[in-house]
């Protein structure tokens, strides 16, 4: 919790109905420059959903988005991408049969040649060695094909090219899921590092806030499409989490058993 | 902050521990990536080393002239399969456009065009064909299967209706004949020039890396703001182009231009060299100097067959089994590569 920037990206009342179905309802929730914001919630709580309207996928159907201060409407994903809004998902973003420098560079190839369009593949590989020994992304080549990387590898790969893209927002989605111990740490790592350099905010969605706990600085819960829970985690702690979590799944029990009963 | 920089930067790379590991890597990748047309060279040689111990004549001259009739053309389509196949579709048509170009060059001629403007106007017939399939196949969100299945007989009937049914002779000033394939070398020539330009293409220009990252993963492409549907469109477009050329080098060869010519053979034929070379169906990797290779192999089986006697029907039994053997031990070396080279 050092030094937290300015106020980067900014919901207020935002919701979102698809037809008569309600996934948002009544979302506030701020975010500052450096800043990691733990986004916990069940399935359907309207997580990705709101996800979506962060990206620019989706537009909300009502409230209010602020961007540095100011009120925005993304228009598309690129539209989000070009203010600096990028989304890391698990293991979907690269091209397996490409290695990882051709990766980091997709789509913004420095080439030479005119219309040709050669690639200059010396600028790609020098700068994508730089850009993961400052991130301390270890891959045990630039030049292999990422299939032959590991999950973790991968995704730390896929974030290091967000924040290589200039990032002001990054947006993980699961970022630990379907990971061993050890590969998890390496990307808690990363987002940590990520943190103390101060330069980009994050929002961390995440089933298992055990994991994500200790390199957040504050939680959200969201439930039923609404964020019922805002605190720093250092006025919270995982047990309160379970608690909060424990009580919802009894009640949602108790629901089940009086329909069924009903 | 400062501190923050000072140590990220003062750490001396974290991959330096790994890089004796990413030399060998490297140079087991290279190996592993080379092994793909270096397989398929292999056998060439294998088999063009078995027939000419049971044949003298099979690397005579005469001999190798035929090696190269049976090889142009094919690699020429193959070539232009890959880069389709690469991008994840498949193009069934293109058999069809080479019997069908080499018409469009002479009634462009016979209206008074000279000879390479008709050629001009003739490709650009064959880019249009590949625009119309790319385009149904992208906009519509038709199975490229589908689409050039339905362009294959379509272009077959325009082709039969156009010509009458009936071959003609191609009228074009000797040399310009002899440059666009009335010569064995320049076939080659041809085939190989097109070959290398494509495989530098394909691995070392913008056009390429997109197309292999539009096959290999659409919905990354797509995100990172690669206009798949126009990598799409214009490989499709490249494809028919490369078969109404090979159309009019072999109807400048054969001193004929039949409208029976090509078809659905030469295109599987095209596929199988692609396949055989190391291209995959599945898209995303492929090598059009592979293709030439694996065009070569089959002309050099087809050929040898022929010199020794073989009846067309052994041959097709053999050429079936070698694309079933070669899937195989493709299937198994992908499955490899992906674990990490063993």
């Amino acid at each position: 919790m050092a030094d937290i920037g300015p106020e980067v990206l900014r919901a207020e009342h935002v919701g979102k109905s698809f037809g008569r179905i309600a996934a948002l309802r009544d979302i506030n929730l701020t975010l500052r420059r450096g800043e990691v914001l733990g986004l916990l919630g069940d399935n359907g709580a309207g997580k990705s959903t709101l996800m979506k309207i962060l990206t620019g996928y989706h537009q909300p159907s009502a409230g209010q988005l602020y961007f540095e201060g100011e009120p925005v409407h993304f228009r598309s994903v690129a539209h989000a991408r070009s203010l600096g809004i990028e989304a890391v998902y698990q293991d979907l973003a690269l091209v397996n049969q490409l290695n990882v420098h051709r990766n980091m560079f997709l789509q913004r190839e420095p080439v030479f040649g005119g219309p040709l369009g050669i690639l200059d593949e010396r600028r790609m590989r020098a700068e994508a060695i730089e850009m993961l020994e400052r991130m301390r992304v270890r891959v045990p080549s630039v030049d292999v094909d990422v299939a032959k990387l590991s999950g973790g590898q991968r995704q730390a790969v896929s974030i290091a090219r967000s924040v290589y893209q200039k990032a002001k927002v990054l947006l993980l989605d699961e970022p630990t899921a379907a990971m061993g111990v050890k590969e998890s740490a390496l990307i808690l790592e990363l987002i940590q590092r990520l943190k103390e350099g101060g330069e980009v905010a994050m929002i961390i969605i995440a089933h298992n806030y055990a994991q994500i706990f200790d390199v957040c600085d504050r939680i959200n819960l969201i439930e039923g499409g609404v964020i019922e829970f805002d605190k720093l985690t250092s006025e919270t702690s995982v047990q309160e989490l379970t608690d909060r979590v424990v009580s919802e799944y009894r009640s949602a029990r108790e629901g089940v058993r009086l329909e069924q009963r009903g | 902050m400062q501190d923050t920089t000072k140590r990220a930067g003062g750490a001396a790379g974290p991959l330096r521990p790994a890089e004796p590991r990413s030399g060998s890597l490297r140079r087991t990748s290279d190996v592993v990536l080379r092994w793909r047309e270096a397989s398929i060279l292999l056998a060439c040689i294998v088999l063009a080393a078995y027939f000419q111990f049971s044949n003298s004549a099979f690397l005579s001259l005469s001999n190798i002239k035929n090696l190269i009739d049976f090889t142009a053309t094919t690699a020429i389509i193959g070539a232009g399969e890959v880069m389709v196949l690469v991008c994840g579709e498949v193009d069934l048509s293109v058999g069809m456009v080479y019997a069908l170009v080499p018409f469009i060059m002479h009634f462009a001629a016979q209206d008074g065009l000279p000879a390479g403007a008709a050629i001009i106007v003739a490709l650009t017939a064959a880019g249009v064909v590949g625009l119309i399939n790319g385009a149904i196949t992208t906009l519509l969100s038709v199975p490229s299967f589908v689409t050039t299945l339905g362009a294959m007989f379509l272009i077959n009937g325009l082709t039969l209706t156009i010509s009458g049914g009936f071959p003609i002779e191609p009228e074009a000033p000797a040399g310009f004949a002899a440059a666009f394939g009335g010569n064995p070398w320049v076939r080659l020539a041809w085939a190989v020039a097109i070959a290398i330009v494509l495989q530098f293409v394909l691995n070392r220009t913008r056009f390429g890396l997109h197309t292999i990252a539009t096959g290999g993963n659409p919905t990354a492409a797509a995100e990172v703001g690669i206009k798949v549907t126009s990598i799409k469109i214009r490989n499709f477009a490249l494809c028919s182009v490369l078969g109404g050329f090979a159309g009019i080098i072999d109807a400048f060869r054969i001193g004929s231009i039949d409208p029976l010519a090509g078809g659905s053979e030469i295109m599987f034929m095209g596929i199988a060299s692609a396949v055989i070379g190391g291209t995959l169906l599945t898209g995303g990797s492929g090598t059009i100097v592979g293709a030439l290779l694996g065009a070569l192999a089959l002309a050099i089986l087809q050929d040898g067959f022929t010199l020794n006697g073989v009846s067309a029907f052994t041959f097709d039994m053999i050429l079936g089994a070698a694309i079933l053997v070669t899937m195989a031990v493709n299937v198994r070396l992908t499955l490899w590569r992906e674990r990490g080279g063993g």
